[in-house]
């Protein structure tokens, strides 16, 4: 019995045969391998550029809408935080009256109020989260428009619009910040306390309060977290089109929402993974990319992307189904 | 009734796989019309899969099913057993919002003539004779949310026998339930047996089985062992086939050595659950704690854990009066608590063994940032050791773990929060007499090594064999507070009957 100790420790085959991330990753290979022969125009540098870039925003928001939904929650406001992130960085950001820094904190200082505030409506008031984000969601998009006056802000200054439009190394500026952010938000669900408590607030809340984890202080990081990574996006968008606008984001959260569902993000709470959500996330920016270059109009694009959604959790529940 | 020779049921060389392990190996099962056929193991043994086969929510890998006559072979096939054959859940599969009778017609409504509108009036009708038959007396208007755990039992049979069930599974149907109300089901089961209707009846009470009874097939790990007439067992003899070995003693040696009160309450009240609640454990010691389904106990523990507020008195942990107003409260004053329900709030189902048993104690296995995985890894290889959880890995969901192991990764969570005030509610229900015994070991062990525990048990035997004194409770009060000397069953039950 003692010889077993050792044993058990040291084998780690992690039976964790996740067959929806795989087929994902499969899925995703087989359409850009039948895309770049169908069109010569998928595989080149520029389209890659442009698909990659795309997906950072939608990944980025994905990334805070995965935990969210892991701790069996749901964010529906990232997209207008979206929009007050850029108007308000963008007032800051303008023809160099204030140092870069300034926009850059407004900004993400904007993020993390509305994602707390998200938490604590949640945690402390006890509103459902689908209220709660659907009341902030209307909010952020009030307080967008009345702070631009519905205008868009533009002329903005250089040093701000080289975040967007920068590049180190030959790889542009907000493919190198998903990375960053890619790795922090994996090693932070898979490797930290937080990451462990995340998962087991979602599988069985009652359990994880019974054993002595602070639920609430979970929520409210989540929903923070979300609300910062929302608020990075919209100031990296915001940079891309050099203007501050009211009206961008609309739908965004959906989908992000869509990229960590068909990530394998179990909307019941308890499952999910950062690497499933960039890889839908991926596969939804490949997809929109496709239908563009095939001159598909975008009426179309929205009912493929829908039926999508409805297709990777469809295969995921067959799957499991097989399986039990 | 033995007479009747002609099986309803004929289960052959039954085997079910799940990922590699056998959870049946060539199972037999033969099931007499209007018998009571009780099926025996412990967890683990392939009780509950050999159920979920009978009851087509299972497809067995390989054997052969001869039901009423008629051999099944095609997946399809076996849909017809999920025609015959009902089952009652451990966990209740009824609609709360809806009525009683909509609940027995739910699936099967009945319309007027053949239109699409709902015939409440001959529906509620039906549902009234039904209940009258089996001499259930319950308003098929009442809505279910509105029953008693016992009354919704009774109304899954009623269910049931609207189907025509030839069998009816019952799978630990006593375990929640009053002992006035364990008489009327047992009526009702022989009610059920005059109809012909036959009773697959899983308990780990073994004077239930002898009580009712007409046969017993005993499994062991996932293996047929021998069927029967319960006549011709008797409980030693029944536990040697259920263990293959012979358990001498069911409660382990009590040593009483008792040191400082290291948890005492004093007043302690929450509106509508309890009231006026006082007594103290001191280290080393077990205070079992005595009384019905809904006498409070449950509640008591809830609030001393931080889970549940309480409205009056005060907890004082080794003399001090202490504010615990959350599990984290409680763990800081080390208090744990296993709860009496270990699916809702013992454990994170989806998680790994690893992950559950460190839940409450990860905090002390961190490296910088992170985890410490080495020393997570070595703390639960430790206690899989120590209580003996059966797990084929760590990494093993804890899901698929039998009732028992499940128990033991609660406890072995609670245990790695250090605590030395231990509060076990029916830390023993729902798991096989090998398993029992074995936690009966660990609490007093436990006491031995100082703790004190506070054991919550609806067993009388299982409250005498543990508990150095017991503390017995009635409708929310505590009515008296026993020496293991002094108490005997009888006695327990005279202080626990609402007056």
């Amino acid at each position: 019995m003692k010889d077993s100790i050792p044993n058990l420790a040291q084998n780690k085959p992690r039976v964790n045969l996740n067959i929806g991330k795989y087929g994902l990753l499969v899925a995703l290979l087989v359409l850009c391998t039948a895309l770049t022969i169908i069109t010569p125009k998928f595989l080149t540098l520029p389209n890659i550029m442009i698909i990659l870039t795309q997906v950072t925003i939608n990944a980025l928001l994905a990334f805070g809408v995965t935990f969210v939904i892991i701790t069996g929650g749901i964010d529906l406001s990232v997209g207008s935080v979206v929009a007050v992130t850029s108007v308000v960085t963008a007032t800051f950001a303008r023809a160099d009256n204030y140092p870069l820094v300034v926009p850059l904190a407004l900004g993400l200082l904007v993020g993390l109020a509305f994602g707390s505030l998200n938490g604590l409506a949640i945690t402390k008031g006890k509103v459902p989260a689908f209220i709660v984000t659907l009341g902030t969601m209307t909010i952020g998009r009030g307080l967008a428009l009345i702070l631009s006056k519905g205008r868009p802000i533009s002329n903005l200054s250089d040093s701000f619009n080289y975040i967007g439009s920068g590049n180190l190394l030959g790889i542009p500026l907000p493919i190198l910040i998903l990375i960053v952010v890619f790795i922090i938000c994996t090693l932070l669900l898979r490797k930290t306390i937080m990451g462990r408590y995340v998962y087991a607030v979602g599988g069985n809340e009652q359990a994880a309060r019974a054993s002595g984890i602070n639920v609430n202080q979970v929520k409210l990081f989540v929903y923070t977290l979300g609300g910062g990574l929302a608020a990075l996006a919209g100031i990296i968008l915001t940079s891309r089109i050099s203007t501050g606008q009211p009206n961008v984001g609309i739908g965004f959260e959906l989908s992000a929402i869509a990229a960590a569902i068909i990530g394998g993000t179990s909307t019941s709470g308890g499952v999910g993974t950062i690497t499933g959500t960039l890889l839908g996330a991926l596969l939804i920016g490949v997809i929109s990319n496709s239908l563009d270059l095939l001159n598909v109009s975008s009426y179309y694009q929205q009912v493929v992307m829908g039926l999508i959604i409805i297709g990777a959790v469809l295969l995921d529940s067959l799957n499991k189904n097989k399986r039990n | 009734m033995s007479q009747k020779q002609n099986y309803i049921l004929e289960v052959q060389n039954l085997s079910k796989n799940f990922s590699g392990v056998k959870a049946l190996d060539q199972v037999q099962l033969k099931i007499r019309e209007g018998e009571v056929h009780a099926l025996m193991g412990e967890n683990g043994a392939g009780k509950s899969t050999l159920m979920k086969i009978l009851a087509g929510m299972l497809t067995p890998d390989s054997g052969e099913i001869v039901f009423e006559g008629t051999p099944l072979h095609s997946h399809r096939d076996l849909k017809i057993l999920s025609a015959g054959i009902a089952m009652i859940h451990q966990e209740m599969l009824l609609v709360p919002e809806l009525t009683v009778a909509q609940n027995i017609f739910l699936g099967k409504e009945i319309r007027r003539g053949k239109t699409w509108w709902l015939d409440d009036r001959s529906l509620n009708q039906k549902a009234t004779e039904l209940l009258a038959q089996v001499g259930i007396a319950l308003d098929a208007r009442t809505l279910m949310k509105n029953l008693s755990v016992a009354e919704m039992q009774m109304v899954e049979i009623v269910k049931a026998i609207s189907k025509n069930a030839k069998i009816i599974i019952m799978d630990e149907p006593t375990s929640a339930i009053s002992d006035k109300e364990v008489k009327s089901l047992f009526n009702i089961i022989a009610d059920l047996k005059a109809r012909g209707v036959a009773i697959i009846y899983i308990s780990h009470k073994m004077d239930e089985i002898f009580q009712i009874a007409d046969t017993i097939t005993v499994l062991r790990d996932g293996k047929y062992i021998q069927t029967k007439p319960a006549a011709e067992l008797n409980q030693d003899s029944l536990i040697s086939l259920m263990v293959g070995r012979e358990l001498d003693t069911m409660f382990p040696e009590h040593t009483e050595a008792k040191g400082n009160v290291l948890l005492s309450v004093q007043g302690l009240g929450r509106q509508g659950k309890f009231s006026d609640i006082n007594f103290e454990v001191s280290a080393g010691e077990v205070l079992g704690i005595a009384g019905l389904m809904g006498a409070g106990r449950t509640e008591i523990a809830r609030a001393i854990y931080g889970l549940d507020a309480i409205d009056t008195g005060n907890i004082f942990i080794r003399g001090q009066k202490a504010t615990i107003k959350s599990p984290q409260d409680a763990i800081k004053n080390r208090i744990g608590y296993v709860s009496e329900d270990r699916k809702a709030v013992g454990l994170v189902l989806g998680m790994s063994v690893k992950e559950n048993i460190t839940l409450a104690s990860i905090k002390k296995h961190k490296r910088g940032l992170f985890v410490d995985d080495a020393s997570e890894r070595t703390a639960v290889a430790n206690m899989i050791e120590a209580l003996r959880i059966k797990t084929p890995h760590p990494d093993q969901p804890v899901k698929n773990l039998s009732g028992g192991n499940q128990q033991k990764v609660v406890i072995a969570k609670v245990l790695l929060s250090s605590p030395e005030i231990i509060i076990l509610d029916e830390p023993t229900r729902g798991i096989d007499v090998g398993a029992k015994f074995e936690i009966y070991k660990l609490v007093k062990d436990l006491a031995a090594q100082g703790m004190a525990v506070i054991m919550i048990s609806s067993e009388l035997p299982e409250i005498l064999g543990m508990s150095d004194r017991i503390l017995i409770m009635a409708e929310g009060k505590q009515t008296a507070i026993l020496r293991k000397t002094e108490a005997t069953q009888e006695i327990i039950m005279q202080y626990a009957m609402p007056q």
